[in-house]
């Protein structure tokens, strides 16, 4: 443990403040009386009230949701299946351009993804609404769960497969009795990295949208383009508060399992 | 595991003398690639029914491979594996019926001991009553009955590896594959288990194969033994033989420590002369090794078979080579003395401790005589 100085105190102060800051503002301000988002009349928690009844705004609301639900779900799903075939089945024709095609979304520019869904959407004459955003979300949220499973697989000892095997199990039957109970956290953490990356999408979901699917990342922006109303930012502090909820419980899931992990374990060595 | 004092006695069993007999499990001129290396090169072998059988040897010298192909994790390239007489080539893991101990035990983490056991059992789709019976009598056997409910993490090395035994032996194999299954425990651990696994395969009546590159352990349990190197088997025989009639400088070597002196053959009977110029002496062996006049040959002698002595011998042209000691190992039970002869090599002799050592008689720098009888060595001839 380092002792406490001035500097490392500085330094801490201002590098959270730099990251919080604007979050800070953000969520005071929505609990402000008054309707300017700059001068501070009193305390209030009618804007919450306002952005419940605002039908557009839970329409919206509810729009991301179930996108980012099914789309996190699908992607899981397909994602888990590429990480499994990188990790497992070694060396296959085509297995370089696999691996790059599935991890190339990680770092195309949004706008391009954006972009290139709509010509294809446009080229199938598929109409354009709530299930052209989940098919681009599923495509582009796949591949961070394809690397989250990848990293857990890679440290997967394969001899527990090969047990359930000798034990008589089919491999359908080994990868849901054995598999995947064991990387489920890993699939579970690679959810709800898409989740949440879907939730907050604006890019790719404008290029795809169409009437009568508009998401709340669009619904915001273009509300605020007409300036900032407080009720704008109590549904982001909502929104703030459930993603850090989530976190915190995830976080404090593993770090609880990891360390009745270690107890036991020394509980063992010791016995 | 079983009782110890009433444990059965290891009575006369050699059923791969017997011709008529037909072994369970067969090798028929298996070869096994991967890509361009092979990891298994031509073996053909016979394992029978409640035999217990080691393959021994180096890492990477295919015994792992060769134990896989009877589980179905790998198939031969060309060749067939029979068991009890069935080609089982092409047939998966969980359609044949040997089982398999896992080097890192492979214990279902998300699974308590009791579910572990019993994972073989559910996958028969036995009923429930015959399942637990089964669990409680492999957690007795193994001697976990406490344990049932604790989950492998919670559990120490020895106490895994017998969950890892119980789980094998829960669907009553008709043979137990072990890899390398005390490569993880401590020494004595190791030792106490090796007893235990013996007495469980004569208690069970079953066949167990075991994959090993300590040679201690596989002399210690085996009926027979199979030395390989390089893909191939180099000899299979019983423990005794293969420390006393090795066939080979490699399997001589491989199994315990032994001096090799080169030689050329002077005469070949009645008793098979060697002279080396290297060593200094003449060396005569009985030997059944088949050799001729003028062959260059190996005389491989263990450290124990020589005698030491401060004095010279009646006869000191023959099975005698005077040198001086450069280093004595005291390892409590024996000592091991490294003995320069004059012509600069090295012979090592072990002499068993048989009094509390007071006075060393031999020390260091000490002019000695190694001699032997004729029956102490073999003649290889590779």
């Amino acid at each position: 443990m380092k002792k406490f100085s001035l500097f490392n105190a500085a330094s801490l102060t201002l590098g959270f403040a730099f990251l919080y800051l604007p979050i800070l503002i953000l969520v005071i301000y929505s609990f402000n009386e008054g309707r300017s988002v700059g001068i501070w009349v009193g305390w209030s928690t009618k804007w919450y009230a306002a952005a419940f009844e605002n039908e557009q705004l839970m329409e919206a609301a509810w729009v991301t949701i179930r996108i980012a639900l099914i789309s996190a779900s699908a992607a899981t799903v397909l994602g888990t299946l590429a990480a499994i075939v990188l990790a497992r089945y070694g060396r296959f024709p085509g297995r370089m351009l696999f691996s790059g095609m599935v991890f190339a979304p990680l770092v195309m520019p949004e706008i391009i993804l954006g972009l290139s869904f709509l010509l294809l959407f446009v080229a199938v004459d598929f109409d354009r609404g709530f299930w052209t955003i989940m098919l681009a979300h599923v495509t582009f949220t796949m591949c961070f769960v394809a690397v989250v499973v990848q990293s857990r697989l890679v440290t997967f000892d394969h001899s527990l497969e090969e047990a359930a095997m000798d034990l008589g199990c089919r491999p359908v039957g080994v990868f849901f009795r054995i598999t995947l109970p064991i990387i489920l956290p890993a699939v579970v953490s690679g959810w709800m990295l898409a989740f949440t990356l879907s939730l907050d999408d604006l890019v790719i979901a404008s290029f795809n949208t169409g009437p009568g699917a508009t998401t709340l990342p669009m619904k915001i922006y273009s509300d605020v383009r007409l300036g900032v109303k407080p009720e704008i930012n109590a549904v982001c502090t909502i929104m703030i508060g459930v993603v850090t909820v989530a976190v915190i419980i995830a976080s404090i899931l593993t770090r609880r399992s990891e360390a009745e992990r270690e107890r036991a374990e020394r509980l063992a060595a010791a016995g | 595991m079983s009782t110890k004092t009433l444990g059965p006695v290891r009575r006369k069993f050699q059923p791969w003398t017997d011709p008529a007999a037909k072994p369970l499990i067969e090798f028929r001129n298996v070869i096994k690639r991967f890509g361009d290396f092979t990891a298994v090169n031509d073996v053909s072998l016979g394992i029978y029914e409640r035999e217990f059988f080691a393959l021994l040897g180096p890492s990477g010298c295919g015994k792992t491979t060769l134990m896989r192909m009877v589980a179905g994790f790998d198939d031969p390239t060309t060749g067939d594996v029979l068991l009890a007489g069935q080609s089982v080539k092409g047939l998966p893991p969980y359609s044949r019926p040997v089982n398999m101990m896992f080097q890192s035990y492979a214990l279902f983490p998300h699974m308590s001991v009791e579910k572990n056991i019993a994972f073989g059992l559910e996958m028969d789709r036995l009923p429930k009553g015959e399942i637990a019976a089964r669990v409680e009598e492999m957690l007795k056997l193994v001697k976990l009955e406490s344990f049932a409910k604790r989950k492998p993490h919670q559990l120490s090395g020895g106490q895994r590896q017998r969950v890892a035994l119980a789980r094998s032996l829960a669907k009553k194999p008709k043979v137990l594959l072990l890899d390398e299954p005390l490569g993880a425990l401590d020494r004595k651990l190791r030792e106490e288990t090796q007893f235990e696994l013996m007495d469980l395969q004569m208690t069970l009546g079953m066949t167990f194969l075991i994959v090993t590159h300590d040679q201690e352990e596989a002399m210690t349990v085996a009926d027979r033994i199979a030395v390989m190197d390089h893909g191939k088997l180099i000899q299979v025989a019983t423990p005794s033989e293969i420390y006393e009639q090795p066939i080979s400088r490699y399997v001589a070597d491989f199994i315990g420590d032994v001096n090799i002196i080169e030689g050329r053959v002077e005469s070949a009977a009645p008793v098979v002369t060697i002279v080396s110029e290297a060593a200094g002496t003449r060396v005569e062996v009985n030997s059944d090794t088949a050799v001729n006049a003028g062959d260059t040959v190996y005389f491989a002698i263990r450290p124990e078979k020589i005698a030491i002595s401060p004095d010279a011998p009646a006869e000191t042209g023959v099975n005698a080579l005077s040198g001086t000691v450069f280093d004595i190992g005291y390892l409590g039970d024996v000592s091991v003395f490294h003995v320069r002869l004059d012509g600069g090599r090295t012979i090592r002799a072990t002499v068993a401790n048989r009094h509390r050592l007071i006075d060393r008689p031999i020390s260091w720098d000490d002019r000695v005589w190694l001699t032997w009888g004729r029956d102490s060595g073999v003649v290889l001839t590779r």
